[in-house]
């Protein structure tokens, strides 16, 4: 760096250069923020909707979501949905980068077209054709799933009960994040050296010795913060369980915690609680993102 | 002999792997170029049958489309200009120089990076809602601008340090003023990286949805992705004609598509590079 040669110039330049950054992210993330954190301590329901002043009640509506059953099963809920999409997704994606390495260049390469493709599907657009898919009457799945010899999937309906809706909402939010998961370990597999692996193959170790044993540390930390953004992104799916939903039913079954948000501000118009469980959320999310936040800080001081 | 017959197996799988994979995307295709007497029989058409336009026409004349066409076309060019000026600036400002509260910043900008828009919606409802900006381009442009600042500003960084300062200074010493340094050695070697974070923009404001479902609560203030969200809840209700939510979702999905793959391989490395490079 250039240290000696910038301190000499204006102490001001870099704080100007930041000045339309941070204003942005002021208006439209500080302020919402900071309001919510007031907001989350204070009843705001449907009166203060319409103009009465809202009272501090400190911690109030924290307790109430604790001693709320309803609240727990949807905390319980998502974090279940969230570890078992994150881990099936991880199973796979590193799968997909064993496979990649493992095979020819032009299977390589149909398979990696292949995953940029359903990565690159708009959220939106995939869920339209999901829902089509695994639409009762008409949808593919059904059709495919019914021809197998004693498996009667006739018109069923996938989002009837909360059981069948997770799965599909999983199979969905695996579909999309696989991709990203898989080009990301074949970018840390590419780095782990054929002369090491061909020693360890004289020495006698045998496929999965030189998997647990050579490759699987070697990638450890590529694996590792592509687990942790799977499971801070798979914590807040909205998208796909509001489609669904649409498509299925808006019961309170089916809902995770964005979805839970989003009816208590909208339908309820309890903005003091939704801001409350909005709080909790940002918590667990900047808690579970401290360990990819130092990984990137020590590339920023490099 | 043994290592051969393997390589090939697994090459068997990994097309079998990139058909199962891509299958939800080619059907989007697929039936959105099928008419809507064949999507209406029980047993699916596989193999394409033909290539029928009706299914874009029909999405097409919809006239909402165009209303959303344009609030979706216009959000995203605000946001895309603003967030490259606004994170090319900053990204300048932490790569080029030492200062105090550089690292503060720098902290503030990975975690604001992480915040889930679930977590803050009801919040920039709010505020929206106090400014009197709900079913604008400008509130929902705002929002989307803040939330994509951070992650372009981290990706920029990269492309500006990656220019040496040495090159700048020997365009100084040659005389030109330390802006123009700039202007012409540094920013001709960085617009791969404006292209990269501009895309990358391009396809956060294109596609969100969570923000703009509420902030955009009027039916006649939509983008795309809540247009065609109206083709899937009207699926709930009466029959849907999945020929023509193909084509829709297809419209929506091919511009993405073909900025995505163009800028891919950067977006990858930009998230895990420090965990790649070790």
């Amino acid at each position: 760096m250039t240290a000696t040669v910038d301190r000499r110039r204006s102490n001001r330049a870099p704080y100007l250069l930041l000045i339309p950054a941070v204003g942005i992210l002021l208006v439209g993330m500080g302020y919402p923020l900071i309001w919510q954190v007031v907001t989350s301590l204070q009843e705001y329901g449907l009166k203060q909707q319409f103009g009465q002043p809202a009272p501090f009640v400190l911690f109030d509506n924290y307790i109430e979501l604790a001693t709320n059953p309803q609240f727990w099963t949807v905390v319980a809920k998502s974090i279940a949905f969230c570890l078992v999409t994150a881990i099936i997704t991880l199973a796979i994606g590193v799968l997909f980068a064993l496979l990649m390495n493992a095979v020819s260049r032009v299977p390589r390469i149909i398979l990696q077209v292949a995953l940029l493709l359903a990565w690159s599907m708009p959220v939106v657009a995939a869920m339209t054709v999901w829902i089509w898919l695994f639409d009762r009457r008409r949808g593919a799945v059904n059709y495919l799933l019914d021809m197998i010899p004693g498996v009667d999937m006739n018109r069923f309906n996938w989002l009837e009960a909360p059981t069948t809706f997770f799965i599909v909402a999983s199979v969905i939010v695996i579909w999309m994040s696989v991709p990203f998961v898989a080009f990301s370990s074949f970018a840390g597999l590419t780095q782990v050296s054929d002369e090491v692996l061909e020693a360890a193959a004289l020495d006698g170790a045998d496929g999965r010795q030189r998997f647990f044993g050579i490759i699987l540390p070697m990638i450890k930390p590529v694996i590792a913060i592509v687990f942790l953004l799977q499971i801070i992104w798979d914590l807040r799916v909205f998208t796909q369980i509001t489609m669904l939903q649409d498509a299925g039913s808006k019961s309170s079954e089916f809902d995770l915690l964005g979805t839970y948000i989003y009816k208590l501000g909208t339908k309820s118009q309890d903005f003091g609680m939704a801001s409350a469980v909005s709080i909790l959320v940002l918590a667990i999310t900047i808690l579970l993102s401290w360990f990819y936040i130092r990984s990137l800080l020590k590339e920023d001081e490099k | 002999m043994r290592a051969r017959t393997a390589r090939t197996l697994y090459g068997a799988l990994a097309i079998v792997i990139a058909l199962v994979w891509v299958f939800p995307v080619y059907w989007m295709f697929n039936s959105s170029l099928l008419p809507n007497v064949r999507l209406q029989s029980f047993v699916p058409t596989f193999v394409p049958f033909g290539g029928s336009f009706d299914n874009f026409a029909a999405a097409l004349a919809d006239g909402e489309f165009y209303a959303a066409l344009g609030m979706s076309v216009s959000i995203t060019l605000i946001a895309v200009l603003f967030c490259i000026i606004f994170a090319f600036l900053g990204a300048v400002a932490i790569s080029r120089f030492r200062f105090r509260g550089r690292k503060t910043f720098v902290i503030a900008v990975l975690v604001v990076q992480m915040l889930p828009a679930e977590g803050l919606f009801i919040a920039q409802y709010k505020m929206v809602a106090s400014a009197h900006l709900l079913d604008s381009v400008i509130g929902v442009s705002i929002i989307y601008i803040a939330a994509v600042v951070p992650f372009t500003i981290w990706m920029l960084r990269g492309f500006v340090a990656g220019v040496p300062a040495d090159l700048e200074e020997a365009a100084m010493v040659d005389g030109l003023s330390r802006f123009g340094a700039f202007m012409r050695i540094t920013f001709p070697l960085l617009a791969p990286g404006l292209v990269a974070s501009g895309v990358y923009a391009f396809l956060q404001a294109w596609n969100e949805f969570t923000v703009a479902l509420v902030l955009l609560p009027s039916e006649s203030a939509q983008t795309l992705p809540l247009w065609l969200r109206g083709f899937v809840q009207a699926s709930a209700t009466r029959a849907t004609d999945w020929g023509q939510v193909m084509a829709a979702s297809t419209l929506v999905a091919v511009p993405v598509i073909v900025f995505f793959l163009i800028v891919q391989g950067r977006l990858t490395s930009g998230l895990v590079s420090g965990a790649v490079k070790g």
